[in-house]
């Protein structure tokens, strides 16, 4: 009850620290706003030009390359983006939070959430994609009413990225190495996760790899908004189940750890 | 009789000082399994216990190093005491250092509202403050320039306007009192001294006995993180003195 009425006294804070990131990032910038669509959009061009001849030609079960890589990417680049600006977020801030007292969880949360608003609007590229492959394409992607339950996916997404978010800040503030660390997980996680190829077609042996390669909450995550937005069918309830209990874990296992942690952050910010 | 404006209840800081600065995870392990992780205790401050009734003015004097900012840090609630706890009725506007919450890449408009939100207060009570601190803080066309620009005393200058426009009820002032020029020095005085009118608390802290003085009715003199004298400002005052030029 207590942490809900601080919470409530300095939402004002979090609505400030969101809106400041976003009219930051891209401020001095000529295109602005516009490159939350460009950045994607081309880049997807430049994996598409590169992958597609690998692994998009002959296989009707993606039914449209572009459309699957884009969906993989636009997640994994918010998960990504997110969590490393939460990462850095209570070294950033280390000036207020040495002479003000002011909820520091905020920081981290605010960074998740700016970088959601963007991801928000840069999903525009997406629709603008889906929409001029069923329109001009022979590859049409399905489109159901189950597009509307690809809400699902990106809600869970947000929580996983808050827990992840929450637990890198805390680590990060005492070990500087995290930041440096956690650049090359991501880089893993770019590969080990079905972005630019499809699990089936690796046709790995192992069971041990397979199932390491499946127990990635992102995996599951970007499985079901693919299902949702490309595929037209109901997504696995598995998939539901496992990201989403995977995700609420991260962020009561990042809240307690915060919480644990955070009287300490000035003493080594 | 009305509730103290705060209360400091037996707090005790006590930091490690590390030998070494561990701060990434090789050393850290290395020592951990080497067993070479040691840390000095050092008690920034020890055993505090005094009361600030509203509408108090405390000067809290010491010499360098005696705990002073870390016990305004502990009132303002950004470090946490060891032992003992503060309690704090009614807002406190934190002066430690004008500006700290300021984005050099914000305009002066944009970070008058994000400086608010960090003190909690609403867009909605800013805006309706907004015109009083531009106008005190004499920024004028400046204010839509980013930040990062300014020359320190127009930062100093949006802080102090910020931190006093928001009519907070106990003021913390960490010697900023030296802010600007002479004129607007004058004037952020005059500032303070209305806003005592109004029955604000403040604790003030500062080399400068005249200061002291001239502000505070009550003083406290710390000493290596204890609280050896407290009592009326003029008495304390005297007492002071009389330390400095005994040392």
């Amino acid at each position: 009850m207590k942490y809900l009425k601080n919470f409530y006294k300095y939402r004002f804070l979090l609505y400030e620290i969101v809106r400041k990131n976003i009219k930051l990032q891209y401020r001095n910038s000529v295109l602005g706003i516009f490159w939350t669509f460009l950045q994607p959009l081309l880049t997807t061009c430049v994996l598409v030009l590169i992958f597609g001849g690998i692994f998009g030609k002959k296989d009707e079960s993606l039914v449209n390359y572009p459309i699957y890589l884009l969906c993989g990417r636009l997640l994994y680049e918010f998960f990504t983006q997110s969590t490393k600006r939460a990462m850095r977020s209570i070294r950033n801030s280390a000036s207020v939070i040495k002479k003000v007292y002011v909820p520091k969880y905020i920081y981290p949360l605010s960074n998740v959430t700016a970088n959601f608003v963007t991801f928000l609007i840069s999903l525009l590229v997406l629709v603008c994609f889906v929409a001029y492959y069923y329109f001009f394409s022979e590859q049409q992607p399905h489109i159901t009413p189950y597009v509307f339950l690809a809400i699902v996916p990106i809600i869970i997404l947000f929580i996983l990225s808050v827990g992840v978010g929450l637990i890198l800040s805390t680590l990060a503030v005492f070990f500087k190495d995290i930041e440096y660390l956690y650049e090359v997980f991501c880089m893993l996680l770019f590969y080990a996760t079905p972005i630019i190829y499809k699990l089936e077609t690796l046709k790995i042996q192992s069971e041990a790899v397979k199932l390491a390669l499946m127990a990635n909450p992102l995996y599951s995550i970007i499985q079901m908004f693919r299902d949702c937005v490309l595929f037209g069918e109901m997504m696995n309830p598995k998939h539901i189940i496992y990201s989403a209990c995977f995700s609420i874990a991260t962020v009561i296992i990042g809240l307690v750890l915060f919480y644990k942690k955070q009287d300490k952050f000035i003493l080594h910010i | 009789m009305a509730k103290p404006a705060i209360v400091v209840d037996n707090i005790s800081m006590m930091f490690n000082l590390h030998q070494e600065k561990v701060d990434n995870l090789k050393e850290y392990f290395i020592k951990l399994i080497t067993r070479k992780l040691r840390f000095n205790e050092f008690w920034a401050l020890n055993d505090i216990s005094f009361t600030v009734e509203k509408g108090d003015r405390v000067g809290i004097l010491g010499f360098n190093g005696a705990g002073k900012s870390t016990l305004l840090k502990v009132i303002a609630g950004v470090l946490k005491p060891t032992k003992g706890t503060v309690k704090v009725n009614g807002i406190v506007a934190p002066m430690l250092e004008l500006g700290a919450g300021f984005d050099m890449n914000y305009s002066g408009r944009e970070n008058i509202f994000l400086y608010g939100a960090t003190m909690g207060y609403s867009r909605k009570f800013i805006e309706e403050k907004y015109d009083e601190i531009v106008e005190f803080s004499e920024l004028g066309d400046f204010i839509d320039v980013p930040v990062k620009n300014y020359s320190s005393g127009m930062r100093a200058r949006l802080g102090f306007a910020i931190a006093t426009a928001v009519e907070p009820q106990i003021l913390i002032l960490d010697e900023v009192l030296s802010v600007g020029d002479a004129k607007f020095k004058k004037k952020s005085e005059a500032k303070i001294r209305s806003m005592f009118d109004k029955g604000i608390t403040v604790l003030f802290v500062s080399h400068s006995v005249n200061q002291v003085l001239n502000i505070c009715n009550k003083a406290i003199i710390l000493e290596k993180g204890k609280v050896i004298a407290q009592g009326d400002a003029k008495e304390i005052c005297a007492q002071y003195e009389k330390m400095v030029k005994g040392k």
